[in-house]
């Protein structure tokens, strides 16, 4: 630990403070659901085929009910009745269901109705522990070959065809990376549906589909076997589908996923009141699930100045955390996004960026952290950028990071080519190798430049903590305090799909998420 | 025109004209002896001599990756190469936020929606979204601009007004869809629409979409068209010389890297 800079007692006071922002929000969540939420408890039963020209089963069944107007009572419920009326299986009870005017679906007597929930409950139940045994073959798979130490090398391919990614992510995985992120396909966070089966084509990244992530997934643990350690696999819960697809990536074993609570509202202009509501039973998921979430802080960086807008990286990764917490993540699972992105032509950026990693150690001790490299002001000069690089490889073993997105030295210019991951990874193992245990070694004085600007971030945050908590969260994002991005309540994508749950609302997988 | 006299030059390793390149690949094949050989063989047909295969690594089990010196025989006379002296170059995000608050002075608005029926956003979040398209920022992340995206289905009408009441410099209109020419349809009624607000040839109207070209847009009676391909950056250039120009602050007739043509 390089250094306290900051009392315990502020730090406790941050919590507080991020509690009281997010509470109101969670009526909201309480109140509502969502039809991405809805989708997800049909996939939960089982409900992942496609019907004609592509389109989900999830996303026939949902809609039809959204129509009838009966959707506030829980996609559950609806499935419930269907196989009442005789479904063998689920994709019969969609067919049935989607068949059935809903007004000829009258009310039930209580005690049929009792029955109907119990059952379904039973068949949740069900889902969720072949859920869990599913992951505990990936556990095992972890235990049986033990991953490196961290910081876990990340890197990213996206080639948009599946078998091609699988290719490469072999390489990488053979080079040394520990994670493995398949980019999606240009503005799939902005589908209201998970496109279904393999894909080969994609515009800068690759489609995630659950046939997807299975191919990769299958291949990594060939890998794993192969290198005798375990390869992680990575994708993005962030848009109009993050419950679907964390349900997705639970069941095909993935080991993390970025997911945000604001990075949609800001960056994709997705409803802010959807990816509350979603990002909720998203994270619920990964919690059961063993799934290390990485939030986006490190975007903020990227739109408004890095020097500047510290503080709001450190604000909302209290605000981030507190979301994940109160959806019952734990601190292991806790990938706290921030980066390496201060201007490298400034003085003293070294000193700066290792003051801004430490101060987020400082905070989170006992999480993960995600590390991002520099992008922002990459060159094409690859070989400065590479020894730009390498300073975050430095930072990054410094502040003992968990998850380490590896910076390419064509970061500037092209996805990257299979020799850019090499190299990245050779020096970045080189960078670990050479110093790992050096903040043990050294420690940082309380009145140099690195615990001061430390000091002066945090209280910065701590104000804009108390700005949010006076004026509310919704204020806060329409005044720009992110990102440099305004939001409005009713703005962006997405809102058309929340509803209000009808008192009689049934979602037994919540129930059972909640009470675990 | 009287020639300008030879000036033969070569790379320029450690001494003048050693023709000295370094270059790297990758090869698909595993690290050997005779990978490394296949390296030096293929530097060589591409007509390099005194090859040096500096490194060859284990990039991964079936791949190997090189790091080559070699010698070039070419040269070039410097006088004879001929390039057009480029009026004023692509900005990039920084130089173009920097550039802004030089010479505009303020924040840049612009307004965007997929007007009429079209549903199809993702024309116009490439442009204006934070996020981008292929790693090219959106309009939304650049300080220098003040972006408003209200999505689809959004009425001509609608968008010119919202467009007026915050000042608008520029508003883009995207169309994808395109069955039975009702992109162009569309795009003349917003320009009707324009023209009966009051803010045509005054405010600039930018259309964009697969099926959209400059010449088509002009046509139609904006100010400029953008079609597949388009980057936000290109976007964003676009609206900022277009601006100086309005206001005088660039000739008219200034011409820059990557306007539409």
């Amino acid at each position: 630990m390089p250094g306290p800079f900051i009392d315990d007692a502020q730090i406790a006071h941050a919590r507080t403070l991020a509690e009281e922002i997010v509470n109101p929000i969670f009526d909201l969540i309480r109140r509502n659901t969502t039809v991405s939420i809805e989708r997800t408890v049909l996939r939960f039963f089982g409900i992942s085929g496609a019907g004609a020209r592509g389109v989900p089963l999830a996303n026939l069944m949902v809609d039809k009910l959204k129509a009838a107007g009966v959707l506030n009572r829980g996609a559950a419920y609806w499935y419930g009745r269907a196989l009442q009326l005789g479904a063998k299986s689920p994709l019969e009870a969609v067919e049935r269901l989607t068949a059935l005017p809903t007004d000829k679906l009258g009310p039930l007597s209580p005690e049929v109705e009792q029955n109907l929930r119990a059952e379904v409950r039973a068949e949740a139940r069900s889902a969720l522990e072949d859920m869990k045994s599913r992951l505990a073959a990936r556990d095992a798979l972890r235990q049986q070959f033990p991953m490196s130490p961290a910081p876990h090398k990340y890197v990213i391919v996206a080639t948009g065809n599946i078998y091609d990614d699988v290719d490469q992510a072999r390489a990488a995985a053979q080079a040394g990376a520990d994670v493995i992120a398949v980019i999606r396909s240009t503005a799939q966070s902005l589908l209201d549906y998970v496109p279904h089966g393999a894909t080969t084509e994609g515009y800068g990244g690759t489609y995630a589909t659950q046939e997807n992530f299975r191919i990769m997934r299958e291949a990594l643990d060939e890998e794993s076997r192969k290198l005798k350690r375990y390869i992680q696999l990575t994708n993005y819960s962030s848009g109009l589908c993050m419950s679907e697809i964390a349900f997705c990536a639970a069941y095909e074993k993935l080991d993390m996923l970025l997911n945000d609570a604001m990075y949609g509202i800001l960056f994709r202009d997705i409803n802010m009141r959807r990816t509350f509501i979603d990002q909720y039973f998203s994270r619920r998921i990964c919690a059961l699930a063993g799934i290390i979430i990485n939030t986006g802080e490190d975007n903020y960086i990227t739109t408004a100045d890095a020097y500047d807008a510290a503080h709001t990286v450190i604000a909302s990764q209290f605000i981030n955390e507190c979301f994940a917490k109160r959806a019952g993540l734990k601190d292991w699972q806790l990938g706290i996004g921030h980066s390496y992105e201060i201007d490298p032509y400034r003085d003293d950026t070294l000193l700066l960026e290792l003051s801004q990693a430490m101060l987020v150690r400082r905070c989170f001790p006992d999480a993960p952290l995600k590390y991002m490299p520099p992008t922002k002001h990459k060159e094409t000069d690859i070989f400065f950028s590479h020894a730009y690089d390498v300073m975050a490889d430095l930072v990054a073993i410094w502040t003992k990071q968990g998850i380490q997105l590896l910076g390419m030295m064509t970061e500037a210019m092209h996805t990257p080519l299979l020799a850019d991951r090499f190299v990245a990874l050779k020096s970045a193992n080189y960078i670990h190798r050479a110093a790992r245990g050096i903040d043990e070694e050294f420690t940082v004085r309380e009145d140099g430049k690195i615990a001061n600007r430390a000091r002066e971030v945090f209280g910065q945050a701590m104000k804009l903590l108390q700005e949010c908590r006076d004026e509310g969260m919704v204020a806060a994002i329409g005044k720009g305090h992110f990102g440099d991005v305004k939001r409005e309540e009713t703005g962006g994508k997405g809102l058309d799909g929340v509803m209000e749950k009808a008192p009689d609302y049934f979602n037994p997988f919540l129930e059972i998420l909640e009470a675990t | 025109m009287v020639k300008p006299s030879k000036q033969i030059i070569r790379p320029y390793g450690d001494r003048r004209d050693d023709g000295v390149v370094q270059l790297s690949f990758t090869l698909p094949v595993p690290l050997s002896e005779k990978a490394k050989e296949a390296a030096a063989v293929f530097t060589k047909k591409m007509g390099f001599s005194d090859v040096k295969v500096a490194a060859a690594e284990r990039a991964a089990d079936n791949y190997t990756f090189f790091i080559v010196y070699a010698r070039s025989g070419m040269y070039l006379d410097y006088a004879e190469i001929d390039v057009p002296e480029v009026v004023v170059k692509k900005m990039s995000f920084d130089d173009l936020n920097a550039f802004i608050k030089e010479k505009v002075g303020r924040r840049i608005v612009v307004f965007g929606a997929c007007t009429g029926t079209d549903t199809h956003t993702v024309g116009i979040d490439a442009i204006l979204n934070m996020k981008g398209y292929a790693g090219d920022y959106g309009l939304e992340r650049y300080p220098g601009f003040e972006a408003f995206n209200l999505g689809s289905q959004v009425p001509n009408e609608d968008l010119i007004k919202k467009a007026v009441a915050k000042k608008a410099d520029a508003i883009l209109v995207s169309q994808v869809v395109t069955q039975r020419d009702v992109h162009k349809d569309n795009s003349r009624q917003f320009i009707d629409a324009a023209k009966a607000a009051g803010i045509h040839g005054k405010v600039q109207l930018l259309l964009g979409g697969p099926r959209v070209d400059h010449k088509l847009a002009l046509e139609l009676g904006f100010d400029a068209g953008f079609g597949p391909g388009t980057k936000p950056s290109d976007v964003a250039n676009y609206i900022v010389h277009a601006l100086l120009k309005k206001e005088g602050k660039e000739p008219k007739d200034a011409h820059y890297q990557g306007e539409p043509t």
